[in-house]
């Protein structure tokens, strides 16, 4: 559907975009996920046309596109401002594109009028643009671009300017539009969350590359440096070294012990960052049964998350403490007032991700 | 709070300095008017009679309709060429990334700073050497130098201040540059663009440096009064004359400068 | 029913033609684009102002035999520009009429303008509109005015009579280098306060405050803080007011006399009444030159004094 060939750009000096290679199918949901600076904007304006590519190709549905002037893409994009024409009524916003069309006045009305139901603001066709809420503006954007049947919509931070709790249910109507429309939607936002509760892939970009390329489960199970591992959800980074080879692979892991990891191209005395998630521990008040590891520590300090919690558990032979996530039982918390007492921590193999050390 | 206070106290005597300077500013223009409804032919203390003879006066003098004439028609061709020339450069000098942006734009402007003599001599020098005829058409090639300038500073915040997603989202909607410009680019700056008409129209209108060098047998309103001041029998009406040409260069300025000023806080306007 | 299983777009041509490629090089960079979209407005520029001041340079070379130009480049007007006192000392006295106007502009302007970006609060605009509104009115007219005041039986004459102070109008108002340097003063104090009333505007508001909170009084905020801030605005208002102050020529001729008058009023009567235009050229851009250097010499000095 997209192909993205070794794409660069450059402005000046500055190397905003280096040597991007991706491919998205068509209907997927897909995210550019970075910090402000890492590229994932200017990749985006490429895709739409907006910058045109230092270097590289940039393919859609076959169709060689980087030389192509954004008004003949077949791509329309959800601006993060919206970008809503101040000067134009809700329906002329939602007509905007036809006119290059030829569609017939009649049939302008019929299909703006089905936007409206499809964004549930039905009556509002008459509102001047600046009488609109932002959420209505996004659903306005969101018409304005998709009553051109698109092959890809592209999306640049459209739930930023939003509150959080608006920000939640568009997140769904978003989610729920493009899986019944089909369409490709390629999001760009800096919120690992969204990236990872609405796509169905996500590219991590930071320095103008792409570091990672997974479904949000693969990301977060899986990351493949301390970058990915750190940009999604909380870690736990632990210094280790490699002991032994072959299927008796272990890791000398500060904190915790020598543990068997999976064998990999690693050798004896390698450097390395064993990561585990807070989900990845079980902390117990007792040494907990079974053959797992273990290791015993104090219970330092307790973070309260609504629902759940976080527990910081001080290791010997490890400065920082160890974050585990533990339910937050209503009432009678099993953890309350336990700070400072001695508890264990029992993880088990899959658990530990082996990265190579910074 | 305590600690913004000294910066935003009152200060009585500079106000009332500031006021006293915007008297200064206004006392010797606010003498015309005055003196153009006295019935004494000289300029002076004590006052005479209240009159509007001078007015009636002016009324029959033929040759002010045909300089009116000549004033309008220029001050009309400039402020159209002006703008029209502007709307572009500006908007090429807010929007694209530009090697010698810079320079240009300080070409552009500096008209506002070099005397006016120079280009009107300068101008001179060209126009003779080319055997052009002096006519009103020199004196609008001259005007539009100095009107230019106006225009783009006027225009250029208008573009800058624009929100320029707007204009990608007309691209992206699929409208070429064209169709982008009259669809959204140009609702968007023309309160700018009719600021622009009006601010270029007054100042050719009152325009006189450059039209001395230039204009030939046809005079522009300023050249008139340059050239009845000889008389001093004309001075009564001149002054009338003068009243009437500020309370419409007022006007003008006003309605342009609240013309530049409207719309700058619409939504989708700059925001990153 | 939903809509979005066909694309009606049509699909890019394969092979892009001549005319594909030559708009899709000007579509990509920008710059081609914006030269494009400066061109017309530069060509007149070009036409109006970079051949005609060319053509100058030419005809300041040439000279005048009786009525006819003689075209054979010299550098003779020069030589008499450089060599008859009466050129300098006229250039002298434009210089220093424009400088005097000049200084006493953005002096008393800054008050002014620091009031306005400091201490008003509501109607900032009301007063901006106020203080440039006289600039839109006409040169020509704003000249008059002060013939009118100035002038021989003029507004202060005849007033400081008919109250019994003087007996017969006094001479030095009209036609003397005051006269000529009040009416500049005047005539051009919109374009002082501006630039001075933007740099003080741009001030954070937060320096100031730390100055205080750092033991500074309001005097030494002035003088530490707020001045050398606004040093950029001072300085554009000097340039904006001193370079077409000094080649007025209308102000001198109407209120000058013969002792006020300026090296523009000596260049208009070369186009004029003299006669000899080569003369004229070259003064002009003598005058230009002086400007210049004038300018660029106020420059050093505002560097040297802000190191």
């Amino acid at each position: 559907m997209i192909s993205i060939q070794n794409v660069s750009k450059t402005f000046g000096r500055v190397q905003a975009v280096r040597d991007v290679t991706l491919d998205i199918a068509r209907g997927e949901f897909f995210s550019l996920l970075g910090a402000s600076g890492s590229g994932k904007t200017t990749l985006l304006r490429m895709l739409a046309g907006f910058e045109g590519v230092t270097s590289g190709k940039i393919v859609i549905d076959g169709q060689p596109m980087q030389d192509t002037p954004p008004h003949l893409r077949p791509i329309n994009m959800v601006f993060q401002n919206y970008a809503i024409f101040p000067h134009l009524n809700v329906r002329d916003n939602i007509a905007y594109g036809l006119r290059r069309l030829g569609t017939p006045k009649a049939e302008q009305a019929r299909m703006v009028d089905a936007m409206l139901e499809m964004i549930a603001l039905p009556g509002y066709g008459d509102r001047l643009a600046t009488q609109l809420s932002g959420g209505q503006m996004q659903r306005v954007a969101l018409a304005r671009a998709l009553i051109l049947k698109p092959k890809v919509l592209l999306l640049d931070e459209p739930l930023g300017a939003l509150d959080k709790q608006l920000r939640e249910q568009m997140q769904l109507e978003l989610r729920s539009l493009q899986r019944q429309l089909g369409i490709t939607f390629v999001l760009v936002t800096h919120d690992q969350e969204e990236a990872l509760t609405l796509s169905d892939r996500v590219a991590v970009m930071s320095n103008g590359q792409v570091i990672q390329v997974d479904t949000p489960s693969g990301l977060y199970d899986r990351p493949v440096n301390r970058q990915v591992a750190a940009f999604v959800g909380t870690m736990n980074f632990f210094d280790a070294r490699i002991r032994a080879q072959g299927p008796d692979t272990s890791a000398e892991i500060a904190g915790l012990g020598r543990h068997p990891v999976a064998p990999s191209a690693r050798r004896d005395g390698d450097r390395v960052l064993v990561a585990i998630r807070p989900e990845g521990f079980a902390l117990s008040p007792q040494p907990p049964e079974g053959p797992g590891p273990r290791v015993a520590g104090r219970l330092m300090a307790r973070q309260y998350l609504g629902g759940r919690q976080l527990l910081h558990v001080a290791v010997e032979g490890r400065a920082a403490p160890v974050a585990v996530a533990a339910v937050a039982h209503r009432g009678q918390d099993p953890w309350e007032g336990m700070e400072d007492n001695p508890v264990w921590l029992g993880w088990s193999r899959d658990a530990m991700t082996v990265l190579d050390a910074d | 709070m305590a600690a913004t206070e000294p910066f935003h106290s009152p200060n009585r005597p500079l106000a009332l300095y500031a006021l006293g300077f915007t008297l200064f500013l206004y006392a010797p223009i606010l003498f015309i008017p005055l003196f153009s409804f006295n019935s004494g032919l000289y300029a002076r203390f004590p006052l005479q009679d209240f009159t509007l003879a001078w007015y009636a006066e002016l009324w029959t003098r033929g040759p002010v309709f045909a300089a009116l004439q000549n004033s309008l028609q220029v001050g009309l061709t400039v402020a159209v060429i002006s703008t029209v020339l502007a709307v572009p450069a500006a908007k090429a000098l807010a929007r694209y990334r530009i090697p010698g942006k810079g320079p240009i734009l300080g070409f552009m402007l500096l008209p506002l700073v070099v005397p006016g003599l120079i280009f009107g001599v300068a101008l001179l020098v060209l126009v003779s050497r080319l055997g052009i005829p002096l006519s009103l058409w020199t004196v609008g090639l001259g005007h539009i130098i100095i009107c230019l300038p106006f225009a783009i500073s006027i225009l250029l915040p208008r573009f800058e201040g624009a929100n320029r997603s707007l204009e990608e989202a007309s691209a992206d909607l699929g409208e070429n540059a064209w169709w982008t410009f009259w669809r959204v680019t140009f609702p968007t700056i023309l309160p700018g663009v009719m600021a622009s008409l009006l601010l270029t129209f007054t100042v050719s209108f009152d325009e006189f440096i450059i039209a001395f060098f230039l204009s030939g047998t046809d005079p522009t309103l300023p050249m008139y009064i340059w050239n009845q001041l000889r008389f001093p029998q004309s001075f009564p009406s001149l002054l009338a004359l003068s009243t009437l040409i500020l309370v419409v260069s007022f006007g003008l300025v006003l309605a342009s400068l609240r013309l530049a000023r409207l719309n700058r806080d619409l939504p989708g306007r700059k925001t990153s | 029913m939903t809509p979005f299983d066909s694309d009606l777009r049509p699909a890019p041509a394969g092979r892009p033609s001549l005319a594909v490629g030559l708009r899709n090089r000007v579509h990509r960079s920008e710059a081609l684009r914006g030269y494009l979209l400066l061109s017309p407005a530069l060509a007149v520029l070009g036409v109006a102002i970079i051949a005609p001041l060319i053509l100058l340079i030419v005809m300041s070379t040439w000279s005048m035999s009786g009525f006819d130009m003689l075209m054979t480049p010299g550098l003779g007007n020069y030589a008499i520009i450089a060599s008859d006192p009466i050129y300098a000392a006229l250039l002298g006295r434009s210089l220093k009429i424009a400088a005097i106007a000049t200084a006493a502009t953005v002096l008393l302007s800054y008050p002014v303008a620091y009031f306005v970006a400091f201490h008003v609060h509501r109607h900032k605009m009301l007063w901006l509109i106020l203080l440039t509104l006289p600039f839109w009115t006409s040169y020509l007219m704003r000249i008059f005015a002060w013939r009118v005041v100035l002038g021989y039986e003029g507004v202060i004459n005849s007033a400081l009579m008919s109250l019994g102070l003087i007996e017969a109008p006094m001479q030095v108002f009209l036609y003397s280098q005051t006269a000529v340097t009040i009416a500049l003063a005047h005539a051009w104090a919109a374009f002082a306060i501006l630039p001075i009333y933007v740099s003080l505007e741009k001030i954070d508001k937060s320096y100031l405050e730390a100055a205080a909170d750092l033991g500074d009084n309001a005097a030494r905020r002035f003088w530490r803080i707020t001045l050398p801030l606004s040093l950029p605005g001072v300085v554009a208002a000097f340039f904006l007011m001193f370079i077409p102050t000094v080649g007025d020529y209308v102000t001198a001729a109407m209120l000058g006399g013969p002792d006020g008058m300026m090296v523009g009023n000596l260049i208009q009567a070369q186009f004029g009444p003299i006669n000899d235009w080569p003369m004229g050229a070259a003064l002009a851009l003598v005058m230009t030159l002086a400007v210049a250097v004038a300018g660029l010499a106020f420059l050093l000095l505002t560097r040297m004094i802000r190191r």
